[in-house]
């Protein structure tokens, strides 16, 4: 009777987490066409529903009603496993998420290696659809998102070998912890390289642009899923804006101190801003990275596939590699306020 | 020196960081969109849209059937028969403009030399049957009767030009 009041409790959580979680996914789509618009001199969508916000939901209705098409020669266990593979790293990533000081699904030490093995499982669910849809297009886009995918994952690691470093935990709440304190405590200033590529090489992870050569729309169509329909295009949909989600959380997690407030400590600002629940901060400086995301690709061209290669391997991996001595003597010389 | 200068350039990502300010200048700016129903784009007096065929202001239809549009319509939608009316003039005993046809160039309006054939600035219409993209003499009469108004005051607006 305990364990199965336990198991109704923790799904209780894992709904209250998942469901916020796809509302945002929803909205993000909803905000990056009005912020792409915005940008444009447009007005994006605004006619279903006030200001046009019930358009996901729109959207959402069109694709679940929608056929699923197996083309003739796929793999079809294979094809209609592979949105699965994609969508479940990205969520279950959550897991191990703080949204606010004790607000976490399961507080485990290894937080950092938890989330960077589903991130990196997430690549399975591309390649395994490339491969099963038996179309030329999506086997070309599946190889340049694996290729793009494990490349850019070194740089990232690196960089958070960084931020393993400075907080000297591989606990989420104890990375944030690390950096208690206002503005210029939090990590992004003594890791600023870092942070840059992390960045960088998160926005790579996603396959968004300027790195979409994965999808490349006016190259090879859609890439990856470019035989998916309805419900499974969807999936992968909603797996490809769960990973933006989670890369800004995460950013938000490792370089822009968490949960606090930017003000936290300071002598009258911070009592005067102690009342915010520390969620509220976190979700907004979430939604700065997401508005960079959404501005990334209404501003930059798409790279040229061995330019994204050379960026990746050339230049990010040995900036990293670089500031990884700068800090190392940084911590052991205990530059304050961070390392003291 | 200058390979220096690009190496700094690129590597602090300045170019980069000029686009975003430029993307995040513009979306402040003032969408240039018009919301369609409830806005719309300023029409010009010489608009182009579907035709009717007007009368004089004492009732008597304009047209004569000289036939100049039927000969100039460049997509031959134009189809007129005529005979003498009873008290001797000639007029069309049958006009139907084919709307499939039409490319709305508006040569049958400049032809006319009695005002009579016009293209109105309504451009929002259907039909939902495909009999009903041939109008008759009865239904252009009557569309130009319920704009007489309008096209009137486009026609002496555009007059000094003519």
């Amino acid at each position: 009777m305990a364990e199965l009041t336990e198991f109704i409790w923790i799904m209780a959580k894992i709904v209250a987490i998942l469901v916020p979680l796809i509302l945002a996914v929803a909205y993000l789509t909803y905000a990056e066409r009005r912020v792409i618009g915005a940008i444009q001199a447009r007005n994006g969508p605004n006619r279903v529903g006030p200001m046009g916000l019930f358009q996901p939901f729109a959207d959402v209705f069109k694709l679940l009603f929608k056929e699923v098409v197996v083309p003739s020669n796929a793999n079809r266990f294979l094809f209609l496993i592979a949105p699965m593979l994609s969508l479940m790293p990205a969520l279950a990533a959550w897991a191990v998420m703080p949204f606010s000081d004790g607000l976490v699904l399961s507080d485990i030490n290894a937080g950092l290696l938890y989330i960077l093995a589903m991130t990196s499982l997430g690549v399975y669910g591309v390649i395994i659809a490339g491969w099963a849809s038996n179309s030329k297009y999506a086997m070309l886009g599946a190889m340049r998102s694996a290729a793009q995918i494990v490349s850019y994952e070194i740089a990232m690691g690196f960089a958070l070998v960084g931020v393993l470093m400075a907080a000297g935990s591989m606990n989420l709440s104890g990375i944030v912890n690390a950096q208690a304190g206002p503005i210029w405590n939090w990590f992004w200033l003594p890791l600023l390289p870092l942070f840059v590529v992390y960045w960088i090489s998160g926005v790579a992870e996603t396959n968004r642009a300027p790195f979409d050569v994965a999808e490349g729309e006016s190259e090879i169509v859609a890439g990856f899923h470019v035989e998916y329909s309805g419900t499974a295009f969807a999936l992968f949909f909603l797996a490809e804006y769960a990973n933006m989600i989670l890369i800004a959380a995460l950013a938000v997690i490792m370089f822009m101190g968490g949960w606090y407030s930017p003000f936290h400590g300071l002598p009258v600002l911070g009592p005067l801003f102690d009342w915010v629940p520390g969620i509220v901060w976190f979700v907004l400086k979430m939604c700065i990275f997401l508005y960079l995301y959404l501005a990334f690709r209404a501003t930059f061209p798409r790279y040229r596939y061995d330019q994204i290669m050379r960026l990746g391997w050339k230049v990010l991996i040995p900036v990293t590699v670089v500031w990884l001595v700068v800090l190392a003597f940084m911590i052991i010389v205990g530059l304050g306020p961070w390392f003291n | 020196m200058s390979a220096a200068s690009d190496f700094v350039r690129t590597f602090f990502l300045t170019e980069l960081l000029r686009g975003l300010k430029l993307t995040g200048r513009n979306l402040f700016k003032r969408k240039v969109t018009i919301q369609y129903p409830e806005e719309r784009a300023p029409q010009s007096p010489r608009f182009r849209g579907r035709h009717a065929l007007r009368r004089y202001p004492n009732g008597e239809e304009r047209c004569i059937a000289c036939k100049l549009c039927e000969a100039v319509c460049p997509a031959l939608a134009i189809t007129i028969e005529s005979e003498p009316r009873d008290d001797g003039q000639r007029r069309t005993t049958r006009y139907d403009i084919d709307l499939f046809k039409c490319i709305y160039c508006g040569f049958c309006e400049e032809s006319c030399p009695v005002d009579s054939i016009v293209e109105t600035r309504v451009f929002e219409y259907h039909m939902e049957e495909r009999e009903e993209r041939v109008v008759n003499k009865q239904q252009l009469l009557a569309f130009g009767d319920e704009y007489e108004k309008q096209l009137a005051a486009d026609r002496a607006m555009d007059a000094p030009y003519r």
